[in-house]
């Protein structure tokens, strides 16, 4: 009898120990990591458009020096974008995250109506630089969308894995302190990018 | 308090077709796109015909030196219809759809023609933005390819398009580099993916193998500690990202993508 009690505790055993490895226990924690992941990518390309605007103020000086309202308001919607931090572990927070979306919003804003005034220079428009830059940002806007899509995808992924079967037991357990991500909210008005037309 | 053996075994058994159902869905979800996207034939796609066989060929060629070259994975795609998406979105979801370029350094580039639409786009991956910057493909598109597309001649356009794009990429001497080995990523990460079913199917096959023998011989099992205890190691792979091996989608010609993203740099044109 012994023989076959000890058989069937070694059923037991691998049968807890592949349903352990092979029911979705690392599954949380895995998604996780991946959505922090998508948010450092939407931080980096979120930078690498305020990285562009100094230039661009710039090249814009050199030719309408006169529009000091919409070149000060780029600066400042900037200043304030960067200081708008949000840290991975702050993921959860959707305040936070309305923050951080808020400023590049008004960024936003002021950007486009950057690009607006410039129509009015034909001189500003065929710069070499600033045709540069145009494009450049045409490209960083359209990283932004792209990077802000595999973060919703990624979060979608993570906070369906906390509430649907089998992950659920985990998440309820083991995970318990995990919390849902926060996702992008649409803006009131339809965001679009600066629209750039010859 | 002895559990039973059966629903340990059942357990086990519903378990194991759970999450191969859970897999078999997220590769089916993977695979099946909301856009009907067209399949990776070959380094120059042209759904939608407007590229004669002459110069299709002669693109072909410098397509295949670059890669035997580089690594680097440069296909041309026309298509018939961008099927309401704007063409950013489109040319991302296609090159995510064929993975071009390496996976390790994501060195593709796809040049989108959709003569429907009358829009055009170069598309980059995540290693090769600093070379092929937007800048670039997009004086690229408005000295090269959009001029001639404006007089009807697609073939011509294209074949300036590749050269251009040809000569950015390899005026930078660290992506030319000669590359003898042949890619096999793709297959070794559905083998990889497959091992672990395998070896958990073996396992569970001697289990029973076993618990058959003991029935008949409880004696011999008292002096021995039984076999050792094996922990699928594998399990990692169940519950994260589901398609990576499989969308690679080889065809004929034997030329498929490496695994590569794109991250929506480039540039867009119309005429």
């Amino acid at each position: 009898m012994t023989g076959t009690f000890r058989l069937r505790t070694l059923i037991a055993v691998v049968g807890v120990g592949s349903f352990l490895a092979g029911c979705g226990y690392n599954t949380i924690p895995t998604l996780e990591e991946q959505a922090k992941a998508r948010w450092g990518d939407v931080q980096n390309q979120y930078q690498r458009r305020a990285d562009l605007i100094p230039n661009l103020v710039a090249t814009v000086q050199g030719y309408a020096k006169q529009e000091k309202d919409v070149l000060t308001s780029v600066v400042e919607a900037r200043a304030k974008a960067t200081q708008v931090k949000v840290d991975a572990s702050q993921l959860s927070d959707p305040d936070k995250l309305k923050q951080f979306q808020d400023a590049q919003n008004q960024l936003s804003g002021a950007l486009g109506r950057l690009l607006a005034i410039t129509e009015n220079y034909p001189d500003l428009k065929s710069n070499a630089n600033f045709l540069a830059l145009q494009s450049q940002l045409e490209g960083t806007e359209n990283r932004i969308s792209v990077a802000r899509r595999d973060y919703i995808e990624a979060v979608r992924a993570y906070n369906t894995s906390l509430r649907t079967f089998p992950t659920l037991i985990w998440a309820k357990t083991v995970f318990s302190g995990s919390k849902p991500m926060a996702e992008f909210t649409a803006a009131e008005n339809a965001q679009s990018p600066p629209q750039v037309k010859f | 308090m002895v559990p039973p053996s059966f629903l340990s075994a059942r357990a086990n058994g519903w378990c194991w077709s759970g999450c191969a159902g859970v897999i078999v869905f997220s590769l089916l979800v993977g695979l099946a796109h909301a856009l009907d996207l067209p399949a990776l034939t070959g380094r120059v796609v042209d759904q939608a015909n407007v590229i004669p066989a002459a110069s299709r060929s002669a693109i072909e060629g410098k397509l295949k030196q670059l890669e035997e070259k580089s690594g680097i994975q440069l296909v041309v795609a026309t298509v018939s219809s961008l099927q309401g998406q704007d063409v950013e979105t489109f040319a991302n979801e296609l090159f995510r759809h064929w993975k071009l370029g390496e996976s390790n350094k994501n060195n593709g580039v796809l040049l989108l023609v959709a003569p429907r639409e009358r829009k055009v786009r170069i598309e980059v991956g995540y290693g090769l933005e600093g070379t092929l910057t937007d800048a670039l493909s997009n004086v690229i598109i408005t000295g090269a390819i959009v001029p001639r597309f404006k007089a009807n001649d697609y073939a011509g356009g294209i074949e300036r398009g590749v050269d251009g794009i040809l000569s950015v990429l390899t005026t930078d001497a660290a992506e030319w580099q000669q590359r003898p080995r042949i890619r096999t990523d793709d297959r070794q990460t559905l083998i990889d993916q497959l091992a672990p079913l395998i070896f958990l199917g073996l396992l569970i096959f001697i289990l029973r193998f076993m618990m058959g023998h003991a029935r008949g011989r409880a004696s011999a099992w008292t002096g021995r500690a039984g076999p050792p205890i094996f922990i699928p190691y594998g399990g990692s792979q169940w519950g994260g990202s589901s398609g990576s091996g499989w969308g690679g989608g080889a065809s004929g010609g034997g030329f498929a993508g490496g695994g590569g993203s794109s991250g929506g740099g480039g540039a867009s044109g119309s005429w």
